[in-house]
């Protein structure tokens, strides 16, 4: 039997969980497009039937979209909590673990697939903002920071999501976490400035991760200042990320024990 | 014992001469409850082995110990020549395991879960495909390969599990309850698999709650309780253990059938019958029935049977039900 060698022997088991979770996420097209239905909803609800009644100096299209393209991230990237909590009740993960492939390499599958699955219906959910009257006026290095941005968040929100799926106990405790992360958005400027709000709500928004992520794409996406958002934002994705990995490295020891 | 011994023998090859698998007093409790309470195994090289035992015996937790999947809070066992802690990564690379839970994807088809796993396990892209093909082949599911595990049958997707679990030929299969839940003929397709893998020389561990089956595959057999190995032995040993023949006596009223209830190895109280050991000679027999039945009046009729392993299980395994039913007789 020929075998991989080399850093193929090391790379082959993220590679192979990945190829696994891509081909489990395209066949599961209701959860797709769930993921992707509700982002628009929203996005059709706040520009139609809220957006009139609330001013924030702008089109109120221009100034929801990146609250909307943020909201379908966290959304999304949540119900990987759901996948790895449906993994960690069924058999596979004992096969998988009797093949030896690490924690990590199964997570990392996950995170991947979740990545490429919201790129896919966040892309998407940009072309009917287009559509219904969203024109940014980003450069193309703008369009690149906010892409990259999006792209940090996707990633370590997605990983924090692998960890609450290892500690869920059930998949449907896990989806708690889904509602959790949708809610977030709304106290934060995505859908109405944060001066709007109660006094004692402006700490919590102005310092959620959520609201300096919002800020910048929508100071990317319109070519407007962004002072130190964009940093704050990364920053918030590299503190996510490196306790979603931690955490998750915990978690799947215990739960596997 | 309990130093760290050097093996002698090269990590990859076959441990011929040793056991497949040996343990010594395995422990395990889960907060209060003790799931194994000493567990002692040995498993000859090419043997099939089964560990028999009612529902919450510590079959599974017994399985997942010896597959690395759980530590033990004590003893230790080797498996196919390596330590289960010390020696993890080998003992996985020589084992299978498939579990009561089918561990392949729904959604992905016959064919992507065997390479997937076939990846896992070290192969190349090209030695997948072929690993793949050549076990949906050997297990029957050529035609059904390119369609969704999903839609397979009970039994279909049981095989497309064991065949999961063999990509990387282990030396040692274990197979935690492998027909709970199937149709009689996809039990007899599921007992070839298991006499094949036999005949190649594959070391099977199995268990089951199905004295028939572990009769009809194993060379030796373990009877486990509570936690506790019982019994251990070919299941020829096993049933001459307990006498090789059943002798049922049907009783005339209840009083007499409550006063020899204690000796029985199986009991009607509704038809008034109990079973007893015998070795199944006239000469016993007639010396049985005298003592249970000196003034001749309490026996009304008896019949010899051959004892089955199921007579073995419920003589070995019945403190606890015996003690429970004790009362309602006295």
């Amino acid at each position: 039997m020929s075998e991989t060698s080399g850093a193929g022997r090391l790379l082959t088991p993220a590679l192979t969980m990945t190829g696994r979770c891509v081909r489990l996420s395209r066949r599961d097209v209701d959860a797709v497009v769930t993921s992707m239905m509700l982002p628009v909803m929203l996005m059709l609800v706040f520009v139609y039937f809220f957006g009139g009644a609330i001013n924030t100096g702008t089109e109120y299209v221009n100034y929801v979209v990146p609250g909307i393209l943020v909201l379908c991230s966290a959304f999304g990237s949540s119900g990987t909590a759901v996948r790895v909590s449906e993994d960690m009740k069924g058999g596979i993960i004992d096969r998988f673990r009797s093949l030896d492939v690490g924690g990590t390499s199964i997570l990392a599958g996950h995170v991947v697939a979740s990545t490429a699955r919201n790129v896919f219906s966040t892309a998407l959910v940009l072309s009917v903002g287009l559509v219904i009257g969203f024109r940014p006026s980003a450069s193309a290095a703008g369009w690149l920071a906010a892409a990259g941005i999006l792209l940090a968040f996707l990633v370590a929100l997605s990983w924090l999501s692998a960890a609450v799926g290892l500690m869920a106990r059930t998949p449907e405790a896990a989806s708690g976490f889904t509602f959790f992360m949708m809610f977030l958005p709304y106290p934060s400027s995505a859908f109405v400035p944060v001066e709007t709000m109660p006094s004692w709500l402006h700490g919590f928004a102005d310092h959620q991760p959520v609201t300096p992520l919002i800020e910048s794409l929508r100071g990317l996406l319109h070519d407007e200042p962004v002072g130190t958002a964009p940093w704050t934002a990364l920053a918030w994705c590299g503190a996510i990320l490196a306790v979603a990995v931690a955490l998750s490295g915990v978690l799947f020891r215990v739960r596997t024990r | 014992m309990s130093t760290g011994r050097p093996t002698a023998r090269p990590p990859h090859a076959t441990p011929t001469a040793g056991p497949a698998i040996e343990a010594h007093g395995l422990r395990k409790t889960y907060g209060k409850v003790t799931v194994l309470d000493g567990v002692d195994l040995r498993v000859e090289t090419g043997n099939v082995f089964s560990l028999l035992g009612p529902n919450g015996a510590g079959k599974t937790t017994t399985v997942r110990i010896l597959a690395t999947l759980t530590a033990a809070d004590a003893g230790r066992a080797r498996v196919a020549g390596h330590d289960v802690t010390a020696d993890r990564g080998r003992v996985r690379r020589a084992i299978s395991l498939t579990g009561q839970f089918a561990a392949v994807d729904e959604k992905q088809t016959g064919e992507e879960n065997l390479r997937m796993m076939a990846r896992l396990s070290g192969l190349s892209r090209a030695a997948s495909r072929r690993r793949a093909a050549e076990l949906l082949e050997r297990f029957d599911l050529t035609a059904a390969g390119r369609r969704l595990a999903l839609t397979y049958s009970g039994g279909m997707r049981r095989r497309l599990d064991l065949a999961a679990g063999l990509v990387g030929d282990p030396q040692v299969v274990f197979l935690d309850e492998p027909t709970t839940g199937l149709d009689p003929r996809s039990r007899q397709e599921l007992w070839q698999v298991v006499r094949d893998l036999a005949d190649r020389g594959t070391t099977v561990f199995l268990t089951t709650q199905y004295l028939d089956e572990a009769d009809r595959l194993a060379d030796r057999v373990a009877v486990m309780d509570a936690g506790r190995m019982v019994a251990e032995g070919t299941a020829a040993q096993l049933k001459a253990q307990v006498g090789g023949h059943r002798l049922d006596v049907v009783f005339t009223d209840r009083a007499a059938y409550a006063r020899h209830e204690q000796r029985a190895v199986h009991r009607s109280p509704e038809s008034l019958t109990l079973g007893l050991p015998t070795d199944g000679t006239a000469l016993e027999v007639r010396a049985l029935l005298d003592d249970l039945d000196p003034e001749r009046r309490d026996v009304s009729r008896f019949s010899l049977h051959t004892t089955t392993l199921d007579d073995v299980f419920l003589s070995l395994t019945r403190t606890g039900t015996a003690s429970r039913q004790e009362p309602t007789h006295v």
